[in-house]
């Protein structure tokens, strides 16, 4: 039991935290993107999935992380161009288009991935941690923390920009009109549908990019299913986050520590509890939080429902 | 008693209009949704280096060319057909049960356990006791999330995914821990009392009993949904659930009667599939009928009776996908993709229906 309360194990296990939190992150701040325009995505695990293979094919093709991350984050946009043209333009509903972009995200990865890379069993090179001058040198929290690759620290100013464009711009401000009171940007000359448009392409390219994580800085290779439920986790993360981007930053660390504590007590044999039970703890934390924000407020007054102007 | 005395022909004529446009906006649509949907499964087949056209031919002949090909087909339709059915039910009160796969195997495991525990019953029985063990524990699941979105407003859609998740989970501990099968090397449960077997109704088949009961408890439901007013009252709670409340109906009890019963069906269908086809409970027991399902209902326009052709429709493109693996080596999950394009394709011609009406 020592072991568990070692502080360099504490240590060890934020580091693993914010690594683990990243593709949360990335999905929770696309999500709220989406969610502040009115738009309730739940086909990001889709998005994720795809921005997971495409960016996981890309640098198998060209060795390079950079490239594949942006393959990645195309991946998640194509496949949320789909999304978009059948809830905005269509007007179908929201919730059925999400479940139907998640099977075919899901089909299309796991498709290709078999019939093209299976065989292969080949990894990618990864995103290489890379050490913070002074900060890496801090005693015990130095390197568990500030040794992470590139991807994992772009998620702060990733998060200060989403908070800069939603609050700060007028674009934001727009954006979040059309979530609230979409006859207003109407009746002002601009168009509630390219916002839509712009909202879910935007958050599907963060989705995207949160599945690259996954293939190239975190595990070096796809697999089937490798988001395992992280884009549905990523919807609860936002309603506790109350909408806000730093909030979903926070929360879904929150989160990364769940998934951090499951791994180590995984690796716990002789705690003599199964590790199924472990595993499920992300999942039943999840539904957990659910439970504890009980209100929708701060909810987008318009979520989910189709604008028909 | 036909309640049209006033009508001359002309009232006639329309009504049979209408009657044709419900046709078409029935059959004619989604039979569209699936030609295109296989359309583009096979171009993505030609794409990708495989014989595009054995796509129709595999799934549309192949899966119906014997005996023993139709058998294998409507044994899928049977899980798919009771998950279709039961969330057609959800769907109509405005609830989004995403967890029938976890039903499905809370359903199995409860079937499991009283079908490898009691011995010497008669078939009947044990058989009825393992049904409504499957039924009662997918009820059960699905129901947590259901209270949980009464009492607390938890997105049922989330918590219902994430029930799926732990299901599995569970299962995974069950067969590899306290209900594996001692002698056995692979995780799987003992095997159920022989009184506990779905009886097998077509020699050469695994075809067993419980498609008949597919067929009766969606015929059922139909009845419940759109000739009881318990089902009035949760079309209305799905309909408008303001005006549910202001008539004076509990919101929250149909909703969660209505998740409860999708959730029965799920369950039913995990039991079905212990108890007729693998005998055994595994960790993957089933191949996706829970998320299945989804599209089935969706196809079949929210309608349990729909729920029989599209379920059947389903199983025989999961059947034809099976052959497709075999003989071309086609990966087969190619019917995941298959199955997003109809859903796809099934809410954008629904919609499109809708705006033209209005324009008429």
């Amino acid at each position: 039991m020592d072991d568990i309360l070692n502080l360099g194990l504490v240590a060890a296990t934020l580091g693993a935290s914010w690594r683990l939190a990243t593709p949360l992150i990335f999905a929770a701040l696309g999500e709220v993107f989406a969610e502040r325009a009115g738009v309730l995505n739940i086909g990001i695990e889709g998005m994720m999935l795809t921005g997971a293979f495409t960016g996981f094919a890309a640098a198998f093709a060209s060795g390079s992380v950079p490239l594949g991350l942006l393959a990645g984050i195309l991946g998640g946009m194509a496949i949320g161009l789909v999304f978009a043209v059948f809830t905005v333009t269509v007007k179908a509903n929201q919730i059925v288009v999400g479940a139907a972009i998640n099977l075919l995200g899901m089909g299309l990865t796991a498709f290709l991935f078999r019939t093209f890379y299976v065989s292969t069993g080949l990894g990618v090179e990864i995103a290489q941690p890379i050490a913070i001058p002074f900060l890496s040198d801090l005693p015990v929290i130095g390197a568990a923390l500030f040794r992470q690759n590139a991807i994992v620290y772009a998620t702060i100013p990733l998060t200060f920009l989403v908070w800069v464009v939603l609050f700060r711009t007028s674009f934001g401000l727009t954006l979040r009109a059309v979530g609230e009171h979409p006859k207003s940007v109407a009746v002002v000359g601009r168009s509630v549908a390219a916002y839509r448009y712009g909202a879910i392409l935007i958050g599907a390219a963060f989705a995207g990019l949160g599945g690259a994580f996954l293939t190239l800085g975190h595990s070096n290779q796809f697999v089937e299913n490798i988001t395992s439920g992280r884009g549905f986790i990523a919807l609860a993360v936002v309603v506790f986050a109350r909408w806000s981007p730093v909030g979903a930053f926070f929360v879904a660390l929150l989160f990364g520590l769940f998934y951090a504590v499951q791994l180590q007590l995984q690796a716990q044999p002789q705690l003599g509890v199964p590790y199924q039970l472990f595993q499920a703890l992300p999942y039943v934390m999840t539904i957990i939080v659910l439970v504890l924000v009980r209100s929708r407020r701060g909810a987008p007054k318009m979520l989910g429902v189709a604008y028909d102007g | 008693m036909t309640a049209v005395p006033l009508a001359g022909a002309d009232g006639l004529a329309a009504r049979n209009s209408r009657r044709l446009a419900s046709l078409v906006r029935a059959i004619v649509l989604p039979a569209a949704a699936v030609v295109i949907a296989l359309a583009c499964g096979a171009l993505l087949l030609y794409a990708t280096g495989f014989d595009g056209a054995a796509l129709f031919r595999v799934m549309l002949v192949d899966s119906f060319a014997d005996t023993r090909s139709i058998g294998e087909t409507l044994l899928k339709a049977i899980p798919l057909i009771l998950i279709g059915a039961g969330l057609c039910v959800a769907f109509r009160c405005g609830i989004w049960n995403i967890g029938a796969e976890g039903q499905l195997y809370a359903g199995a495991i409860a079937a499991t356990l009283v079908g490898t525990s009691l011995h010497g019953l008669p078939p009947a029985l044990h058989i009825t006791l393992v049904i409504i063990a499957g039924a009662l524990a997918g009820a059960f699941w699905a129901g947590i999330a259901g209270a949980l979105r009464v009492a607390f407003g938890a997105s049922e859609i989330v918590t219902t995914i994430m029930l799926n998740y732990v299901a599995l989970f569970l299962t995974s501990w069950l067969v590899t821990g306290p209900m594996k099968d001692a002698g056995a090397a692979y995780p799987q449960s003992a095997r159920l009392a022989r009184e506990a077997w779905m009886p097998r109704i077509i020699p050469e088949t695994r075809l067993h009993l419980g498609i008949l009961v597919a067929l009766a408890l969606a015929g059922l439901l139909y009845v419940f949904l759109f000739r009881m007013g318990a089902g009035y009252r949760v079309r209305v709670v799905g309909t408008s659930a303001d005006a549910a409340r202001y008539a004076g109906m509990n919101v929250g009890r149909n909703m969660l009667l209505a998740i409860c019963i999708s959730g029965a069906m799920a369950g039913l269908a995990g039991a079905f599939e212990v108890a007729g086809v693998t005998r055994r409970l595994y960790q993957s027991i089933s191949p996706g009928y829970g998320f299945e399902g989804i599209a089935v209902a969706l196809l079949a326009g929210n309608n349990p009776l729909g729920a029989i052709a599209s379920g059947g429709l389903f199983a025989a493109l999961r059947s034809g996908s099976e052959l497709l693996q075999i003989n071309e080596q086609v990966p087969q999950v190619l019917v995941q993709v298959i199955q997003g394009i109809v859903i796809l394709l099934v809410v954008a011609f629904g919609v499109l229906g809708a705006r033209l009406r209005l324009r008429r």
